[in-house]
């Protein structure tokens, strides 16, 4: 047993640190406001091979390891949830399933310019009516010679209408239920695809969620990705790293409301002495970094057990839950310690709290969770 | 071009504490970071390769713990990085310092010497400038700007007022100031390439063509005596009442001070 990072591991901390703490940091506020996708700071973060760290060099990623990418996440998230949604979205649910079931021709196309941060990713499962009933999937897939013909509509997705390249989700045969469901790589061009309606959110309000639109849609047949019928299989095993993200994301945002807690109880003067003098904010502290701690342990034993070919979808679940509740714990409990304060935008905890719930909502409810974990235990 | 560069690991805080007894600074449980200057002069040298070819290397006299900083500057782009790294030369001061460093320098073929301008732990700005001295090369010091033309170099030397645009040929070497350019990070491919793809090389004083009595703390002239904090005992003053009564009375204060 050995809790310590590689070497590897510790300097990229550092490194996306530096660069969250001066190119992320600074915009967070501002987007927030403006809603204004951040692109500087994906074309940067490309610059910088942070946009494909888990995949192999000659598929244009970093060559990197599977916690080596969620620590990136962590701490891009720290400095700006809106940009960890954009980075984990891209990386575990735009470009993992390419990467997991695409061809090499599929690879080449669109692995490569998706690791490489030149195109963007997405993934579009959730629909109107198929939201944690995911196999309640409504769009329609129909093969027509060369091609096949998309019908229907996805909802909330990440960096949709932003994207360049989508795994989408449709039914190519009803009969068969989860098992008539298959995956498509779209491309964002492709006739018959639009974008809908883009939504205005609480939290993570620069990061794009739209709605996407299939009118006779057609996609090339050699865009199917795996074999038809495989798609469930596809999304469900692409959720499990995507929770591994997400749970990244709000880890990285407890951090940063715990940091922002520990500077104010020093700073902040009642009763003639710093608030962190009084046992009452002591105990936050400790129960914030404790649970803090908690997580991220979690969540990185679940990136190392995908790393290393263990099953990890339980492990993905918990760390989703305990990490997305932690960050809502201690974000409300940080506005709460900052009082009057903590609700204005003079500081950054209200829009940390707003950010967190998010998390415990997308890529599986905390509920979602709870039934993955029960039915892996119970197996009923 | 053939660029050396030197880097140092220092202690990334101005927090640094003192050892009472040795009176040198304690290194440990402080993180430590590529010296900031350094860190320009390296940039610089990736730039000059990406432009007119050539390699850069990396060479760092520290303890074992300094690779860390030479893997980051492989990161960032170096091609190949050396550890001076030996009892041999502990307790150096900065010329000692510099003649281990120029003893290092020797084995290489270079056009280039590129350090930073001072490292923000000793502030002394001495090790380049001994360095260029020991090599028998010459120097420009307070580099903010780099042209290439051919065997030659325009160099923009910043002074206080001013700056100064000398040519020189090489060998030279340059000490950088952050004016320089603004470093890149070290690219996540790049830091995974650091570790698997790369090494860092050790030199021992044993590799180096020089009498160990030159070396470390036998080898330096400066020898500390004492270290203290200097009492600061400057106070502001605030001139209140009116506009016009406060910026005479501060007029006059300036005035009997001599300071206007």
């Amino acid at each position: 047993m050995d809790f310590s990072l590689t070497r590897e591991q510790e300097m990229v901390r550092r490194v996306v640190r530096e660069f969250a703490e001066k190119e992320v940091a600074p915009k967070a506020k501002e987007i927030d406001i403006t809603e204004e996708f951040p692109w500087d700071t994906v074309r940067k973060m490309a610059q910088n091979d942070m946009m494909g760290i888990p995949y192999p060099e000659e598929y244009g990623g970093a060559g990197g390891d599977y916690l080596s990418y969620i620590i990136a996440v962590e701490e891009i998230s720290r400095a700006c949830a809106t940009t960890g949604v954009i980075l984990s979205a891209h990386t575990s649910l735009g470009s993992f399933p390419i990467y997991q079931w695409g061809t090499e021709e599929q690879k080449r196309k669109y692995l490569v310019p998706l690791a490489k941060g030149e195109k963007l990713g997405a993934f579009g499962l959730t629909e109107p009516n198929a939201g944690t009933d995911a196999a309640g999937q409504q769009t329609t897939a129909v093969l027509d010679g060369d091609h096949y013909v998309l019908n229907g509509s996805k909802i909330f997705i990440t960096n949709g209408g932003k994207a360049d390249i989508y795994i989408i989700f449709a039914m190519t045969d009803k009969s068969k239920g989860t098992r008539g469901i298959s995956a498509f790589i779209v491309e964002k061009d492709f006739p018959g695809f639009s974008i809908g309606k883009i939504e205005e959110k609480m939290g993570i309000r620069a990061s794009s969620t739209a709605e996407l639109v299939f009118e006779d849609c057609i996609v090339p047949k050699e865009n199917l990705l795996g074999k038809e019928g495989q798609g469930f299989k596809i999304a469900m095993a692409t959720l499990d790293g995507g929770r591994i993200g997400i749970a990244a994301q709000a880890l990285g945002i407890a951090q940063a409301a715990l940091d922002e807690e520990i500077k104010y109880a020093k700073e902040r003067q009642q009763f003639g002495r710093p608030i962190g003098k009084f046992q009452g904010i002591q105990w936050y502290i400790a129960d914030m970094a404790t649970r803090i701690n908690a997580s991220r342990w979690l969540v990185y034993n679940a990136a190392w057990r995908k790393q290393v070919g263990l099953p990890y979808t339980m492990e993905a679940a918990m760390a989703k839950l305990y990490a997305s509740e932690t960050a809502m714990f201690v974000t409300t409990k940080t506005v709460q310690i900052f009082g009057g304060y903590g609700f204005t935008k003079d500081y950054p905890v209200e829009r940390f709290m707003r950010d967190a719930k998010i998390t415990e909502i997308y890529e599986g409810t905390s509920e979602v969770q709870k039934m993955v974990i029960s039915g892996n235990l119970l197996k009923m | 071009m053939n660029i050396l560069v030197l880097i140092k690991q220092v202690p990334d805080t101005n927090e640094v504490r003192i050892d009472p007894v040795t009176k040198t600074l304690i290194r440990e449980g402080v993180p430590s970071i590529i010296n900031p200057d350094d860190k320009n002069a390296l940039e610089e040298a990736i730039r000059i390769r990406e432009k007119v070819g050539g390699k850069v290397t990396v060479i760092s006299m520290g303890p074992t713990q300094a690779e860390v900083a030479l893997r980051e500057a492989l990161a960032m782009g170096a091609d190949e990085a050396y550890l001076l790294t030996d009892r041999a030369f502990a307790g150096a001061d900065t010329y000692a310092t510099a003649k281990a460093l120029s003893k290092a320098i020797e084995k290489f073929q270079y056009d280039i010497v590129f350090c930073g301008r001072q490292a923000i732990d000793g502030d002394t700005a001495q090790v380049g400038p001994q360095i260029a001295e020991q090599l028998d090369i010459p120097q420009v010091t307070y580099v903010r700007k780099v042209e290439i033309e051919g065997d030659k170099l325009i160099v923009e030397r910043a002074l206080e007022d001013g700056y100064e645009i000398i040519e020189v040929k090489t060998p030279v070497l340059l000490t950088a100031i952050k004016e320089l350019n603004v470093p890149r990070y070290p690219s996540i491919k790049g830091i995974f390439n650091a570790y698997n793809k790369k090494e860092v090389k050790i030199l021992t004083a044993d590799d180096l063509d020089v009498d160990k009595n030159e070396l470390g703390l036998k080898g330096s002239p400066t020898k500390v005596v004492a270290t203290s904090t200097p009492n600061t005992e400057r106070a502001g003053e605030i001139f209140t009442g009116n506009i016009k009564e406060a910026v005479q009375n501060l007029v006059e204060r300036l005035n009997s001070r001599h300071v206007i």
